[in-house]
């Protein structure tokens, strides 16, 4: 008697073109949305930070301080910090109003790949290729580390922060998730470099990508694969991996110019977005809406799902005159 | 007003009649409409308002004033009279309509509202009386009643003079019986489905209520509606659906109407035959149709009844035969309560009823019983601040007066805590350093502020005593007496034997006592150990002190030894506990301990107490996708405390003293230490042909191992790496050699090999020196020493790439497999046999060499960063991946150097190599990328080639070709 359910809206893939920023500040070595997705951070190789408006496409803000490339940053939950990371083997708090350097934290013996704030931005971690994560407190007046983990057997890629959770993910080709609550750690044995690993917004899986042009979905709990998304090129450069803002879909950079973009459960490939000629070295999802950045060498592109008339041929007069 | 038909009598006539309309009359003209005015006595038009309140005159067409319009009071100039006339008063702009009878300012004295003791509404005034009567003091509005002033309207007066009285109906007077009939009649004539309450009537019937025959009633009071102001947006009447009522489900819940037309006698009426089917649950009711589950659907349509309808205005109350709230109180309480009345036992006084809810008894607690000694005046005690005094003091003053320590800071909150409290509360180790000041002063000073404090807490404790003044300083002087006494019984004891006895025993407390000494557990020294019993009485010492026990010494000697024995023990105690002292507690906080003992514990190594599984399983479930228990494992891991707080986590393991893995010490040089590294080499002990040393495993650092893995794969799939690969074995001719070198190493078959092996093919397959020499004749020693160091890079490199074959398992070396053995046909030749010919074994490395500047050079150990934006490197590159062209163009210079300086490499140039690198750092770092990815190659720039930078895959073929040539010539 009952009405079938009404088909589910199908979800829409961020596949237009709103606008592409030229950040001037050399490559762009990885671009982040704020907690709100309002505002995006681009790390540059010129030693700056950037900030964005995502819907204008303007200059916020530029952090200086860094004394070699930016590899990644984070924004604090309420937008009042931002934390960087660098070759120069610092992790940078920044103050997001003053631009000014709140605290430099030095420790790490090589150069700093990730950089995540926990939830209440109370400790930033950092995972350096020295092989280490470094939980650092921003409340107390130390500059020490909180605690090192030093579980890693090789340089730690990438690195994610969930309510109790850390999970990293090394070039020794292992997955380690740290449980605070339980007080364990799970390895999981990957085989190939890892160059990125997110938690899904439900928390029950792992997505991680490894030089071996594969993306995997892993039980949480369990270390199962629950998918493998492959038919990008991933083999040298350490690129970026992401779910969707729904976990309706994977999307991951590619060598070859492209974001691949797979359907979670079929892993079936459902769009291959041409971003440029080179490398696409980062990309981060919106953590609401359908809308994606991509940074490819000096440019940060934004995309969504329908396309936005407004603004953007100014943009991209601009870019040409440029 | 309405009247008896069967009496003629009592006619009542109001107003003045008619006059009676004659028959001849004739018909008189219609008044035209402009005509009918109302006029005052003075023959004025008569108007509503007077001029001050809008001086609307239904005068003129109703309209204002006149025919001629309104004319405005004539002028009247001030001049004269400025000062008198300054204010106008209202009366000024008013007429005499105004200040006449209705006007607003009356001239005679008449009531107003104001005083009518707030007598405005005649409904409100009645509910009010009404529930005057339940009030506690009945009839409380009488009193008001006879002082305010009476002002009823004329309708309440023209009915009192009818013979109404207040609280009756209006109407004619009926008799009971009649009433009630008319009622039920009523009911029945309109049909309703379902029978009336019979069973009410009947039992009115039969239980006897006094209703005299010749007696008549007036009609029941009509009750005041009330008005309940309509806030909401439904419809008139509708009500709403109230969730609860709709979901709970329960018995209660019938047929959900949301129209209030039906009172309590509808619900009374369905409410019986309803109750067998009732709705268990979910929304139903009008409106809401009837779900699959249902099995009836009679609910869904409203059905509307003529009973759900008042026949009569203003009809009898449903269920009380209440003729008003006069009615005599015992005929309607007579059958509710005849049933209690009866249960009752005991005579219940004339004029009472039963009371139908039982009083509230409140129940009453005596008062405490008073001590016997209890007086009533309260003592204030001496208040100490405890921040003032020294802790031993405070805490002698706490105790004194029967409270602990501990109780005082839970009645202040958490502000008056201390920050030893909050350390015990938040459970953190106690810092390192002085526990009080004490610790800190000089022995002679603690001396004295003791003897001082002594007699003082003596003193501080006696006035808690409530004994009287005399009592009091009494025991206050027997006290210090006393105090005194002690103290220069034990002076004069312990100077006996040693003149600075006490002050050595102080020390002794006051450095076993501090936080440092309580931490050292592991106490080793032992010095009485030939005699266990003194032995045992010294470690008692020693405990007690750690107590921070004053008499600890008196009370861990052997009462039974003499006088003599025991002065002398004590003695020696104490100059052993101060002799092996725990480290000063100041000077300790300076120091850590060492990491690793270097004495006795020297061949021990801490390692994790888990290990890893084996890692060939884990790739063999990899390669087979089966993820999961696998290649997972799980470890005890304890996160610090503090991380646990910032990320709000309960700490795991609470008491746990460490982070991390748990560690257990291992004896260094242990065989199992080795069997769980499975990833490093062994080190063989094959010679190394042309002097070459073997890579030393153990220095290299651990995160090259197989982060460069990434590269070589990358590299090994380069697809012009791949070419050129395919190329030169093509230029090599029919080079038997050309798959020879790579194919056993990277055979999917075999086993990663050990490195040593790798290095000794590839050491033999290495052309000699002169020839070298012989193509690149013009190097000299600033190139030698650069292209050595790029040798060696490669060298490292191979090995990296090797190691990272053996370390990430088949499928690398499967990829390696399909790059170079494919092309060429597979021989069997192994490399050893043929050491002359060039270009075999490098070839890997060869074809794809990392890039060598700064940046790159960091990057090695894992993932690469992709290069910078292609509008820095346009002009260099062409070609649209930039990784590829990053190859190709150090594939080019690699090739040279390797031409050039193959002979010369040694192995051990590693090490020195790095320092080079260093020294480059400062010069590459100003250079550009892509410039500095030439820098390796600084003394062979004068080729020119470099400078150029995009060389063809075509010239560095043919340039392949001809070393070839020259080689094989």
């Amino acid at each position: 008697m009952s009405f079938p359910q009404p088909k589910p809206e199908v979800p829409q893939l961020p596949q237009n073109l709103l606008r592409t920023i030229d950040c001037q500040q050399g490559a762009v070595r990885a671009v982040r949305f704020n907690a709100d997705g309002n505002y995006l951070l681009s790390c540059g190789s010129d030693k700056s930070l950037k900030l964005w408006s995502v819907s204008r496409g303007t200059l916020l803000k530029t952090y200086s301080g860094h004394g070699y490339e930016v590899l990644d940053a984070d924004g604090s939950y309420d937008n009042s910090q931002l934390c960087s990371c660098s070759s120069d083997k610092t992790v940078i708090l920044w103050d997001v109003a003053t631009g000014q350097v709140t605290r430099k934290l030095r420790g790490h013996a090589g150069k700093v790949n990730c950089v995540q704030f926990n939830e209440e931005a109370t400790v930033i971690l950092s995972g350096s290729i020295d092989g280490t994560v470094r939980c650092w407190d921003t409340r107390s007046r130390k500059f020490d580390p909180i605690q090192i983990l030093d579980e890693a057997q090789d340089g730690v890629s990438s690195l994610k922060v969930s309510e109790h959770e850390l999970l990293t993910g090394s070039v020794d080709g292992r997955v380690r998730r740290y449980d605070l609550r339980m007080g364990q750690l799970h390895v999981d044995f990957i085989n190939s470099p890892i160059t990125c690993v997110c938690f899904s917004a439900d928390g029950q899986c792992t997505l991680t990508s490894s030089l071996d042009s594969t993306v995997r979905l892993l039980d949480k709990s369990t270390g199962e694969m629950l998918g493998e998304y492959t038919g990008h090129k991933m083999k040298g450069y350490k690129l970026d991996c992401c779910l969707s803002s729904k976990d309706t879909h994977v999307l991951s950079c590619s060598e070859d110019g492209h974001v691949y973009c797979w359907d979670l459960v079929e892993g079936s490939l459902m769009l291959k977005l041409p971003v440029g000629k080179a490398v696409v070295q980062s990309l981060s999802f919106h953590p609401s809406e359908t809308r994606l950045l991509t940074a490819m060498e000096g440019r940060v592109q934004v995309w969504g799902a329908e396309p936005e008339e407004t603004e953007e041929e100014v943009v991209v007069v601009q870019q040409e005159k440029a | 007003m309405a009247s008896d038909s069967d009496s003629d009598g009592d006619f009542v006539t109001f107003g003045t009649p008619l006059e009676p309309l004659e028959e001849d009359e004739p018909l008189r003209k219609p008044v035209p409409l402009y005509e009918q005015t109302v006029k005052d006595e003075k023959g004025r038009y008569q108007r509503f308002h007077g001029a001050f309140t809008g001086g609307f005159s239904a005068g003129y067409f109703n309209t204002v004033g006149t025919k001629e319009g309104w004319t405005p009071a004539t002028f009247v100039s001030s001049r004269q009279q400025k000062a008198g006339r300054q204010n106008a008063r209202p009366e000024d702009f008013m007429d005499e309509e105004d200040l006449g009878d209705h006007g607003i300012a009356p001239r005679q004295i008449t009531t107003t509202a104001d005083f009518a003791s707030g007598r405005k509404d005649v409904i409100r005034d009645k509910a009010r009386a009404i529930t005057s009567l339940s009030a506690p003091i009945p009839g409380d509005t009488v009193l008001e009643d006879l002082v305010a002033p009476a002002r009823s309207s004329m309708g309440v007066e023209l009915l009192r003079k009818m013979g109404w009285k207040d609280g009756q109906g209006v109407g004619p007077r009926v008799k009971r019986r009649l009433c009630k009939q008319r009622a039920d009649s009523a009911t029945r004539a309109f049909g309703s489905a379902s029978p009336p309450n019979g069973s009410s009537e009947s039992q009115d019937e039969e239980d006897g209520e006094f209703v005299p025959e010749n007696v008549t009633f007036a009609p029941k009071d009509v009750t005041p509606i009330d008005f309940t102001p309509k806030v909401d947006l439904h419809g008139l009447g509708y009500r709403g659906l109230n969730p609860l009522a709709a979901l709970r489900g329960g018995p209660g819940t019938g047929h959900i109407n949301l129209f209030t037309m039906d009172s309590d006698r509808t619900n009374s009426l369905f409410g019986e035959d309803r109750k067998g089917q009732r709705r268990r649950g979910g929304v139903a009711g009008q409106g809401f149709g009837v779900g699959a589950m249902e099995d009836d659907d009679e609910d869904i349509y409203h059905r509307d009844i003529m009973s759900n309808y008042d026949t009569v205005l203003g009809g009898e109350e449903p269920g009380n035969g209440l003729y008003g709230w006069t009615a005599p109180q015992q005929y309607n309480r007579k059958k509710k309560d005849h049933s209690k009345d009866a249960a009752y036992l005991g005579k219940i006084l004339e004029g009472f009823t039963l009371a139908s809810d039982k009083l509230e008894t409140k129940t009453i607690f005596p008062p405490p019983n008073l001590p016997r000694d209890f007086r009533p005046v309260h003592y204030f005690r001496p208040v100490v601040d405890l921040s003032s005094v020294s802790p031993m003091v405070a805490q002698a003053l706490q105790t004194s007066r029967g409270h602990m320590a501990q109780e005082e800071p839970s009645k202040g909150g958490r502000h008056q805590l201390d920050s030893a409290q909050r350390r015990e509360l938040l459970g953190e180790a106690t810092l390192q350093g002085p526990s009080s000041v004490f610790d800190l002063l000089k022995v002679e000073d603690r001396e004295r502020l003791s003897s001082l404090r002594r007699p003082s807490s003596d003193t501080s404790s006696g006035p808690r005593q409530p004994t009287p003044g005399e009592a009091r300083a009494a025991v206050v002087a027997a006290g210090v007496a006393a105090a005194a006494a002690r103290a220069s019984a034990q002076k004069a004891l312990s100077s006996r034997f040693a003149p600075h006895a006490e002050q050595q025993q102080q020390e002794a407390l006051s450095v076993w006592s501090g936080p440092t000494a309580q931490a050292q557990t592991g106490q080793t020294f032992k010095p009485f150990e030939r005699t266990p019993h003194k032995q045992a009485r010294y470690d008692l010492y020693i405990d007690q002190l750690k107590q921070g026990d004053r008499d600890a010494l008196e009370l861990s000697l052997d009462p039974t030894m003499t006088e003599w024995e025991r002065g002398r023990e004590r003695d020696e105690f104490v100059r052993a506990a101060l002799l092996y002292k725990p480290s000063s507690s100041s000077l300790s906080c300076r120091f850590t301990r060492g990491k690793q003992d270097d004495g006795v514990e020297a061949d021990t190594v801490e390692v994790t107490r888990d290990q890893e599984n084996d890692v060939d399983d884990k790739q063999a479930a990899v390669k087979m996708k089966m993820f999961g228990k696998l290649t997972r494992d799980t470890f005890e891991w304890h996160p610090d405390n503090l991380l646990c707080k910032r990320f709000n986590v309960p700490d795991p393991y609470p008491g746990s003293g460490f982070v991390g893995m748990p560690k257990v010490k291992r004896d260094k040089f242990s065989v199992f230490n080795f069997l769980t590294v499975s990833e490093s080499p062994t080190a063989s002990a094959s010679p190394a042909p042309q002097g070459v040393k073997p890579s030393e495993p153990g220095k290299r650092s651990r995160w090259d191992v197989s982060g460069q893995a990434g590269d070589k794969e990358r590299k090994e799939k380069d697809p012009v790496s791949e070419f050129l690969s395919v190329a030169r074995i093509e230029a090599s001719g029919s080079g038997p050699e050309a798959s020879t070198t790579d194919g056993p190493t990277t055979d999917p078959t075999v086993e990663p090999d050990t490195e040593q092996k790798e290095e000794e093919e590839e050491e033999e397959s290495r052309p000699s020196m002169d020839l070298f020499k012989a193509i690149f004749a013009s190097s000299s020693d600033e190139k030698s020493s650069s292209s050595s160091e790029g040798e060696s890079e490669e060298e490292e490199e191979k090995e990296e790439g090797v190691r990272s074959k053996a370390g990430t398992g088949p499928q690398i070396s499967n990829q390696l497999n399909v790059n170079t053995t494919q092309p060429a046909p597979p021989v069997s030749t192994t490399p050893s046999q043929h050491p002359d010919i060039l270009f075999k074994t490098p070839s890997g490395p060869a074809a794809a060499p990392p890039p060598r500047d700064q940046e790159m050079e960091e990057e090695e150990f894992g993932p690469r960063l992709p290069p910078p934006s292609s509008t820095l490197t346009a002009e260099r590159r062409p070609s649209p991946t930039p990784s590829a062209k990053d190859d190709k163009h150090k594939k080019k210079c690699k090739e040279k150097h390797k031409a050039k300086k193959h002979g010369k490499h040694k192995k051990d140039k590693k090490q020195k190599k790095k320092h080079k690198r260093h020294k480059h750092k400062g010069k590459q770092k100003k250079t550009k990328k892509e410039e500095s990815s030439d820098s390796s190659s600084e003394g062979s720039d004068g080729n020119g080639q470099e400078e150029g930078g995009g060389v063809s895959t075509e010239e560095l073929l043919r340039r392949l070709k001809s070393i070839r040539g020259k080689n094989l010539q």
